[in-house]
């Protein structure tokens, strides 16, 4: 049972700061909380032991438990609208493209009073068809419907009217392509009572919802919406045949989603100021009816975006009560902590990352805690919703407690690995809700036989090294990277990344490379790094948007012509699509994943190049990293190598590589332009972790592991082992300030995939 | 999915996942695993973790979400092999009809 959670408003702060601490309990009256330094997260009795460390701060508990709910579903609320005439005409109008029709009732349009649920929605019945449907006050609801369901991601033009005149209600759904054969349109007018109609309520206009009593809204549309109109007079059936314009007589309302797509507000074109605001943010910069392959960019032919995709599962922010607040201690020590909340057997972690003081480093080296990668697989559904990953994984699916309540409670919003209910793909990922995979002690699904540890908890496998090592560090996130640029790096003579560095924004991406320029040593200590392009959005707080267009390892295709972020309007996809390949960066990049059994390096004959010659002193060899906790190897899960096509600098040297993996490993779908045999791991050779090194210009080095597995070996023997000892080697040159010679560079750029060592 | 279909020509294979269920298979018990371990969502078997690294229970995942994990108390293992051995031979049944203990 997962009876406690919690979420915190920020993911980093600086000693002084504070936290806002939200949680939620089921069934439990009371709950304390501490804090916490996480150190090693790793519960699997045949590692290094799980270690934290309890920080002296009253945090003001026991606190007493309440249960908050989380209302998932996306929806646009238009405040401010005068109350209608109780004696007027009244019609409703939009395109709308649905993609679950006949899946219970979804609203296109509303505006109801949530008391005594008066008011007037047009909507889709559980039938999937269109149905306009008016509530008198103390009565009950009269409506129509046409009966004929829709089909699912086809456009359809639906309207509602009401005639004062004659009481004549009217519903209509034409298909914008019709076919023969296919009765998918319809007609239905009915005279209805004036004493059982209500338009003079004062409640505001929703859009893709409806009200509701014990909750913020209800009922929410699945599908695309587009242009909905409010007129204050029926309209004639002509002009229910044609999406009106801006111009029509008698509007109310006529809302343009093509306006401020990289925003949350909606504008409306009527001239009557209706504006409105989007909850839990559906998605825009999506095509609208419109949309006929000229143009791929939303902002640069907006009408043609003039759609919002609305989801009954969409998540932004759970906007829970703060439950307490934390002043972090003045002098607290730069790490990785976590709020510990617990009740009996209960307990709840929110990990967050306390940085050093603002403008200052309190260590040589920083660690990386990459957390917009956290958020991409954040209360990822991969165990769960697809059956697949038994096969990939080659062992069957453990299911976590998490696991379960997931599965029980898919309120609690998805990641870029899971689908919509309606089975669209994920563009947005938030943490402002709890992210139960983001804890220590937690399991995973695709990290290797063994402790099958993930992103977050796989990561603490570094930290703990560090620990041991008794080597300083402080610690920053993607956040600050973000937010502040090379700043946030600067003083820091060496940097070291997570396991699974994954997703980087533009900004990120920047300040990590200005700071190397300059001089800086980067330790990437992963695989599959610096993979997909993310925006972070440019106002909300804590949400980034990812759409993986053209190819990449994905578990969805976005839709031709939605391959621009809607949050920047960047193009989004793989960032050796975007011309910033990871190999430019870190001299490798991803070439295959598999996740059953990782394997060793053997070391290269570059290995004796005496610029290297550090990373390999008091190792033995030729085999390094035949032991692990991910995987039973250092070389595993996801592997990255060398590709100077794709902009590994000249003077690489690929010090070590891994040699045969299991056919579970396969080569990623942006290499395999002609699928051939022997694409597997004991076949193909560009199936292989290359560990590398260079100089840069200005007087600083990249060391690359190029596998997710490296540091679950790290604790093997009591961190007594080669793949330790060469990550301590490379550690302690990267902190000697000693500035590293600027490489001779043997050969022009290189054909194909070999390296320049080979 | 697979359009393999097991014939008793993959008697070998499934006796050397028998000998080994956690080991890397041969490209012919690869190919009977894509099968076995191929299929839809619903009903699928997995392991639902009772204590982590020691014990678990088997379950069948639902059709939906929102639907809980039908655990088949009772089918406890505390050993990840002979979890992998008992859902083989379920899954060798429900492909072939053949009971496997049987047939090996």
């Amino acid at each position: 049972m997962t009876r406690i959670l919690g979420y915190a408003d920020r993911v980093s702060a600086a000693p002084g700061e504070r936290i806002q601490v939200m949680v939620s309990c089921e069934g439990l009256e009371q709950y304390d909380a501490n804090l916490i330094r996480v150190i090693q997260g790793d519960i699997n009795p045949s590692g290094p032991g799980y270690r934290e460390e309890s920080v002296s701060l009253d945090l003001g508990g026991p606190f007493k438990g309440r249960y908050q709910p989380i209302n998932a579903g996306s929806h646009a609320v238009v405040n401010g609208a005068a109350p209608f005439n109780a004696r007027t005409s009244l019609s409703v109008q939009a395109l709308i493209w649905p993609t679950l029709p006949g899946r219970g009732s979804q609203t296109i349009l509303s505006r109801e009073d949530p008391e005594s649920g008066a008011g007037f929605r047009l909507y889709l019945d559980p039938k999937g068809a269109a149905a306009f449907a008016f509530t008198a006050k103390g009565k009950k609801s009269e409506g129509i419907s046409t009966e004929m369901p829709l089909i699912a991601e086809r456009w359809y033009l639906v309207n509602g009217s009401y005639d004062a005149k004659n009481g004549a209600l009217t519903v209509v759904q034409r298909p914008l392509k019709p076919y023969p054969k296919v009765n998918d349109a319809g007609k239905v007018s009915r005279t209805v009572p004036a004493s059982m109609v209500s338009t003079d309520i004062e409640a505001p206009i929703m859009i893709a919802a409806r009200p509701a009593t014990d909750r913020p809204a209800m009922e929410h549309f699945n599908g695309r919406i587009e242009a909905p109109k409010v007129f204050s007079r029926s309209l004639k059936t002509e002009e229910m045949e044609n999406p009106a314009g801006t111009d029509c007589k008698d509007l109310v309302a006529a809302w343009d989603f093509s306006v401020g797509i990289s925003t949350e507000q909606i504008t409306d074109k009527s001239g009557n100021q209706l504006h409105g605001h989007l909850v839990n943010l559906p998605t825009r910069g999506v095509c609208g009816h419109a949309w006929n392959g000229d143009e791929h960019c939303w902002h640069k032919k907006p009408e043609h975006y003039a759609a919002i995709h609305f989801h009954d599962d969409d998540l932004y922010d759970c906007a829970w009560k703060t439950d307490f607040e934390i002043r972090l201690p003045d002098h607290i020590s730069s790490g990785v902590y976590a709020i510990y909340l617990h009740s009996g057997s209960e307990e709840y972690y929110i990990p967050f990352s306390v940085r050093p003081p603002r403008g200052t480093t309190t260590a040589p080296v920083a660690f990386i805690l990459p957390t917009a990668s956290y958020m991409a697989y954040a209360n990822n559904r991969i165990g769960i919703d697809l059956p697949e990953t038994e096969i990939v994984c080659g062992r069957l699916t453990q299911i976590n407690p998490i696991d379960l309540f997931m599965q029980t409670h898919p309120e609690i919003g998805l990641c870029f690995y899971d689908l919509h209910n309606d089975g669209s793909g994920v563009f947005y990922s938030s943490r402002l809700r709890p992210i139960v995979n983001m804890q220590p002690k937690q399991i995973g699904h695709l990290g290797g036989a063994g402790s099958n540890l993930w992103q977050f908890n796989a990561d603490t496998h570094i930290l703990g090294w560090l620990e041991q090592l008794g080597q300083p560090f402080d610690v920053i996130t993607d956040e600050d990277l973000e937010a502040e640029g090379s700043k946030a790096l600067e003083g820091y003579r060496a940097v070291i990344t997570g396991t699974h560095p994954e997703y980087y924004s533009a900004g990120m991406l920047d300040s990590l490379q200005f700071w190397l320029d300059g001089g800086g040593r980067l330790m990437y200590l992963g695989g599959n790094g610096f993979y997909w392009r993310v925006s972070w959005h440019p106002t909300l707080p804590g949400v980034i948007e990812c759409r993986k267009s053209e190819d990449g390892i994905r578990a969805f295709a976005p839709l031709p012509g939605e391959f621009y972020a809607s949050f920047t309007g960047e193009y989004t996809g793989l960032w050796r699509r975007n011309g910033r390949p990871p190999n430019e960066l870190v001299g490798i990049g991803m070439v295959s994943q598999g996740f059953d059994y990782s394997s060793p390096y053997v070391i290269r004959e570059a290995s004796r190049d005496p610029r290297s010659a550090f990373v390999f002193e008091g190792v033995e060899g030729p085999v390094i990293g035949d032991y692990g906790l991910s995987g039973g190897g250092a070389a595993g899960l996801e592997l990255d190598a060398t590709d100077h096509a794709l902009g590994t600098p000249p003077h690489t040297l690929v010090l070590a590589s891994s040699e045969r993996h299991s056919d579970l490993y396969l080569m990623t779908p942006e290499d395999m332009n002609d699928p051939v045999p022997g694409l597997g791991g004991t076949e193909a050779e560009i199936i292989r972790a290359e560990m590398v090194f260079f100089e840069t210009p200005g007087g600083g080095a990249v060391f690359s592991t190029g596998s997710i597995a490296w540091s679950g070996s790290l604790s093997h023997a009591d961190y007594k082992n080669d793949v330790a000892r060469i990550t301590i080697n490379v550690l302690k040159r990267f902190l000697d300030e000693t500035p590293f010679a600027p490489a001779p560079v043997k050969a022009s750029r290189q054909p194909g995939k070999t390296t320049c060592s080979d | 999915m697979s359009r393999y279909r097991i014939t008793r020509d993959d008697l070998k294979h499934a006796a050397e996942f028998r000998a080994d269920p956690l080991g890397i298979p041969g490209p012919g018990l690869q190919r009977v695993l894509n099968l076995l371990r191929g299929g839809p969502r619903s009903g699928k078997y997995v392991l639902v973790v009772k204590e982590p690294f020691q014990r678990w229970v088997l379950g069948r995942l639902p059709a939906d979400r929102g639907q809980s994990v039908e655990i088949m108390e009772g089918l406890e293992f505390t050993d990840l092999a002979e979890a992998e051995w008992e859902v083989f031979k379920l899954r060798w049944k429900a492909n072939t009809g053949q009971d496997l203990e049987r047939e090996l």
